[in-house]
């Protein structure tokens, strides 16, 4: 294990130390007095490397990213994930706005609440689902653009009002599916999805999620499977697909 | 026009920055002065989100011993702009005191305007009847930034100040020495230029009176709030489409008497679709804010930071597209693009949280109870 300490480095410093660390061979670096710094971890390929980060990275955090795991032990700024491949991303606080921006695998876990945008444009590609999910409540515009993926909120925060999602939510949304736990009203949701109650087969599919979101924050899968969870698809696949003619 | 694009590569053109503008604002509610360090190191942690194509700072408190004159920060092209605005002033107003704002050789900044400062004292016959010293200010504001070529008013209120430029905001807070004042609230600006010119005037905050206002975004309803304005009085002549806040919540705080809260849901009013779900009281109030003040609703992207002597306000354009995030600390009051901005300066706050969309964070001056005297 290599602590770094990363007071006062630029960006480009850093990335450059975690870069030449990782092609050395190090699995498990620790970085300290992170603030602010963007892009760390962005591209990281190694599947068995770890990099924890104390302090509030910069955005973009795991861009690209194609492997091996990122902990943040505070709150995340914006663009998590941003275009990730694969690999997992955990963040013991909570994050901004636009994460998982079109991420294509690996997983995402929150434990507190996140911003605007929330997965937006997230995509499934062969074999790969991205998965992320989001211990609090989210604000507006989850999932919008979706095109694929699972996008999970808990709600285990609520937000203001008392939701566990803001306002439009699916918005231009077209494959992919997002479970909610808690309630959610009918103008909180896009033009382009219907909500219907998660059946058992669907909880089974999350439940290893949710596993694993227990494993890093501590909480019981049962009892956060034992409320109601709402699940929330688009009507169609290609909502365009009568707009143009040929 | 500032055009001095010759030497140095030109950010855009000769290479790509991947960016948007930075805000910061720091508040101490009880008056506490502290110097501009803080600042800059907390806009300075930002630096990604600029360009060097223009930053600047505003800083409430500067002046306790001139604190009942207008400070009148002017930037000029040279001599003769600087002669014809003086003339002009001494026609309303009688100069106090007036010199050059000092600074000091950064390599980084390539100065080439004259910047003077002047305390200002209006003259009772040059009050317009029915009208305030405010109004008075406003309208040789709007004169000299329309009508003398080459000078430019950057700030004009009270006890206060704003020091602007191009370059980086770390660049221009050194040149103008902002580590030697002290302010109980500071508002910096990290500039991305998109749609408009980088140039002095145009470098964030935008002032009039003691508001300022600094802006990452883009007022897509700039000419549609700039009409609004016009018949009210209020030119806009400096090529950006911040302007128009700082002449908006003129109008609305000072002359409307609005809260600063009510401006903000005039600004980034609910959407029509929210409004219809409202019980039917706020219903009306807002039915009625949005209809008859339309032409101030703030359309586009935007994170705006405004204050005055007396508050600063961040608000979100109303589907937050662009950050903020804000925290507090004992009597501080943090308002920034990025919470790392923040934790640079203040590591541990007390409270961190991300304003909803359109939700003002609205800091503002405690009122200490009056102290009575026993002798």
């Amino acid at each position: 294990m290599v602590r770094v300490n990363a007071s006062g480095l630029h960006y480009r410093e850093l990335n450059a130390i975690v870069r030449e660390l990782l092609d050395n061979g190090e699995k498990e670096i620790e970085l300290h007095d992170v603030c602010g710094q963007r892009y760390i971890g962005a591209g990281l390929s190694v599947k068995d490397a770890v990099i924890r980060i104390y302090g509030t990275p910069g955005n973009d955090l795991g861009a690209f990213m194609n492997g091996g795991k990122i902990e943040v032990f505070a709150n995340s700024q914006d663009g998590i994930g941003n275009t990730a491949n694969d690999g997992i991303i955990v963040v013991h606080g909570d994050s901004g706005d636009i994460i998982g921006h079109s991420m294509r695998g690996g997983r995402i876990y929150v434990r507190g609440n996140a911003g605007y945008r929330v997965g937006i444009h997230m995509k499934s590609y062969g074999d790969s689902v991205p998965v992320l999910v989001i211990g609090g409540f989210v604000r507006d515009f989850l999932g919008e653009y979706m095109a694929g993926g699972l996008l999970i909120v808990l709600g285990l925060e609520k937000d203001e009002e008392g939701n566990v999602v803001g306002n439009f939510v699916g918005t231009g949304m077209h494959g992919g599916t997002l479970y909610i736990r808690g309630e959610v009203e009918d103008y909180q949701l896009g033009k382009e999805v219907k909500a219907e109650e998660a059946s058992p087969e669907d909880l089974v599919k999350i439940r290893p999620y949710i596993d694993e979101f227990c494993s890093f924050f501590g909480a019981e899968p049962d009892e956060i499977l034992s409320e109601r969870f709402l699940k929330l698809e688009p009507y169609t696949h290609r909502p365009y697909g009568k707009l143009y003619a040929y | 026009m500032y055009f001095n694009f010759t030497e140095s590569p030109v950010p855009d053109r000769d290479f790509r920055v991947p960016s948007g503008c930075g805000v910061v604002g720091i508040m101490h509610q009880r008056r506490r002065l502290f110097s501009g360090e803080t600042i800059i190191k907390s806009i300075a942690l930002m630096r990604e989100r600029g360009n060097g194509l223009g930053g600047g700072f505003a800083a409430y408190g500067i002046y306790p011993e001139l604190k009942e004159y207008y400070a009148f920060h002017m930037l000029y092209d040279g001599t003769l702009e600087k002669k014809e605005a003086e003339d002009f002033l001494r026609e309303r107003f009688e100069i106090v005191e007036d010199e050059a704002i000092p600074t000091r050789r950064v390599k980084e900044v390539k100065e080439r305007h004259l910047l003077w400062r002047y305390f200002l004292l209006p003259k009772e016959e040059a009050l317009i009847p029915f009208e305030s010293e405010e109004d008075l200010v406003v309208d040789t504001v709007m004169h000299i930034n329309a009508h003398i070529k080459g000078a430019f008013v950057m700030s004009s209120g009270k006890n206060m100040g704003i020091f602007k430029g191009v370059g980086y905001p770390e660049d221009i807070g050194n040149f103008y020495r902002l580590d030697e004042y002290k302010g109980y609230i500071w508002l910096a600006h990290n500039r991305f230029p998109t749609n408009s010119v980088g140039w002095w005037g145009g470098a964030h905050p935008f002032g009039l009176l003691d508001w300022a206002v600094v802006h990452n975004g883009e007022i897509s309803s700039y000419g549609t709030n700039r009409r609004f304005l016009e018949s009210f009085g209020y030119r806009c002549t400096l090529y950006t489409d911040t302007e128009v806040v700082a002449y908006l919540v003129d109008l609305f705080v000072r002359r409307f008497g609005y809260s600063p809260r009510t401006t903000a849901k005039i600004f980034s009013a609910p959407l029509w679709q929210e409004i219809e779900r409202m019980p039917s009281e706020e219903k009306q109030v807002y039915t009625a804010l949005r209809t008859v003040y339309g032409g101030a609703l703030l359309n586009g992207p935007f994170a705006i930071i405004v204050a005055n002597s007396e508050m600063m306000m961040g608000l979100n354009d109303r589907v937050k597209l662009r950050p903020l995030v804000a925290a507090s600390m004992g009597d501080f009051l943090y308002i920034a693009s990025e919470e790392s901005a923040i934790r640079t300066v203040c590591p541990q706050p007390e409270r961190v949280w991300s304003p909803k969309a359109g939700e003002p964070v609205i800091g503002e001056l405690v009122r200490e109870p009056e102290v009575q005297k026993i002798y």
